[in-house]
């Protein structure tokens, strides 16, 4: 019992994951909480359905469609909403971050109305029982793509010069830019890889939930932002453990019968943790050497 | 006759109603070490952050390599071949020290250009060869500093730029940087010193230019400025 309920939170915990690691991401190089990134995931899931519904496209093609556009988006809407204000006071990114939020969730309602639509069963549900457990081909094709998509994302931080760019970006943008290394080029960059986990999100959940609908994106980005606070902000596996642990817990939570507090305990979490370890799980206490 | 690399002509730089530098001019020749001396808040750390593009011209120009590079953005300049070791070395926490040697060479896409970098990298530095695979965060300040030098190599500079790069380290070390320095220059690197430790950075260089409240006040030889009373009394302690 205990086990399966820990599956089905790894499940829902890497959905978390996919999307943490953008807010991680995009704080850790311009120290933003981009409030519009749940959105993005709302935008992955429905440009999913398109490709899914209208051009019925295999499962996998309308995925890796979703983010690649999604990516896209991502970096527009830095190029449009942030970058004009990189030198302003945080606050004020912050509040055009809101307004993007509030623009994408509000444009997709006006456009495509604001009823759930029941998203497409591209792939058909099969069960699977190892004694009493019980796992769908579903939740394996989940769990499967965000490992796959964590450890491309690994490979390219750690490996690529692009990679490399952003890490020293956000460990410093001044000497990085003294590298020879264009700050915009990487920051677009940045974006368009936590759009694109984003995407990936929205499409898998509405896979699993089987609907959409325009403000899937808050509840779970807000969730997603716990978790990257919880795992350690601008900390890149900081943000998956964090993903995977709000969503064993939200689980649990249901599992035990409190369904109805399932969101006001990951809110008690976050300020747990802002009062107790601001730094997160994984954070560190910078100190300087002399 | 000496070729000049850098030329600043007339360069005043304001931080809003602060002139931190007035309407200064020097040049650097091709293959100099030239240094910069003056007390904190002269102006020199202004004048380096102008040459790398990270202040803004407030009036006069920055010439490099007989180009005008007033609105040549930062990370083109290194390009360019202008490189600066920033003070308080700056090399990137939480990397190694291969990865921050990799970040210098950002610029550079030939590959057989980048691992004769590392070449000869690791040969001016051996301690670094040692620690490669060490977080940077981890070395002494000393260790750090040779890193940041080392990094700087890595972009193929034309002229290096080197902010109080003796500030904050043990005497060793001081005298190893200033040794480096010079062999730097020998391999044909142009380099503009700043330091607080005129007496040390005078002695290795071929010309210095005192500042004083964002003007230069005095320029000559190394020798010629170490033997004058005025700039002893003033920054060389007598």
């Amino acid at each position: 019992m205990i086990i399966q309920q820990l599956i089905n939170g790894m499940i829902l915990g890497s959905v978390y994951a996919l999307l943490a690691l953008g807010y991680t991401m995009v704080y850790g190089i311009i120290k933003l909480i981009n409030f519009a990134h749940g959105d993005i995931y709302m935008l992955g899931a429905y440009f999913g359905y398109f490709f899914l519904r209208v051009l019925h496209l295999n499962f996998f093609i309308a995925l890796i469609l979703s983010m690649a556009i999604c990516a896209v988006l991502g970096m527009l809407i830095e190029f449009i909403a942030y970058r004009p204000l990189r030198h302003s006071p945080r606050i004020a990114v912050l509040i055009s971050a809101l307004g993007v939020s509030f623009f994408l969730e509000n444009g997709m309602s006006y456009l495509f109305g604001s009823d759930k639509r029941s998203f497409p069963q591209a792939i058909e549900t099969t069960q699977y029982h190892f004694g009493s457990l019980q796992i769908s081909n579903i939740q394996i094709i989940i769990i499967t793509t965000a490992i796959v998509l964590m450890i491309l994302l690994n490979i390219i931080v750690k490996k690529t010069k692009m990679g490399r760019a952003m890490r020293a970006v956000s460990a410093d943008e001044e000497a990085a830019i003294l590298m020879g290394i264009n700050v915009n080029r990487t920051i677009s960059f940045t974006f368009a890889i936590g759009s694109a986990l984003a995407a990936a999100g929205g499409m898998l959940i509405g896979l699993y939930y089987n609907n959409i609908d325009p403000l899937m994106g808050m509840t779970p980005g807000i969730k997603a932002f716990v978790a990257a606070v919880l795992g350690g902000i601008g900390i890149i596996p900081g943000a998956a453990l964090g993903g995977w642990l709000i969503g064993i817990l939200e689980t649990m939570t249901q599992a035990v019968g409190l369904s109805n507090y399932k969101d006001a305990i990951v809110y008690a979490i976050l300020i747990v943790i802002l009062l107790l370890k601001p730094t997160g799980i994984l954070g560190k206490n910078k100190r300087e050497k002399v | 006759m000496a070729e000049t690399l850098l030329k600043i002509a007339n360069l005043s730089v304001n931080y809003g109603a602060i002139k931190a530098v007035r309407g200064i001019d020097f040049v650097v020749n091709r293959g100099e070490i030239v240094t910069l001396i003056g007390a904190n808040g002269a102006g020199k750390s202004t004048i380096l952050r102008t040459i790398s593009g990270l202040e803004k011209v407030t009036d006069g120009t920055v010439i490099f390599n007989n180009q005008i590079v007033n609105h040549m953005p930062s990370e083109k300049r290194v390009r360019h071949g202008i490189v600066q070791v920033p003070e308080g070395r700056r090399v990137f926490p939480g990397m190694t020290v291969q990865e921050n040697l990799q970040l210098g060479a950002f610029t550079v896409s030939n590959k057989s250009q980048n691992n004769s970098g590392y070449d000869t990298v690791y040969q001016q530095f051996p301690i670094l060869k040692d620690r490669r695979n060490q977080d940077a965060a981890t070395l002494s300040g000393g260790e750090q500093q040779m890193l940041a030098i080392g990094r700087a190599l890595m972009a193929q500079p034309k002229m290096i730029l080197l902010d109080e790069p003796s500030m904050g380290l043990a005497p060793l070390y001081i005298q190893k940087i200033f040794d480096i320095i010079q062999k730097i220059r020998d391999t044909g690197v142009t380099v503009l010193l700043i330091e607080q430790n005129a007496n040390q950075a005078l002695k290795i260089a071929d010309r210095g230019y005192v500042l004083e409240g964002g003007k230069i006040i005095a320029t000559g030889t190394g020798d010629e400025l170490l033997s004058s009373s005025d700039v002893r009394e003033a920054y060389l302690g007598g």
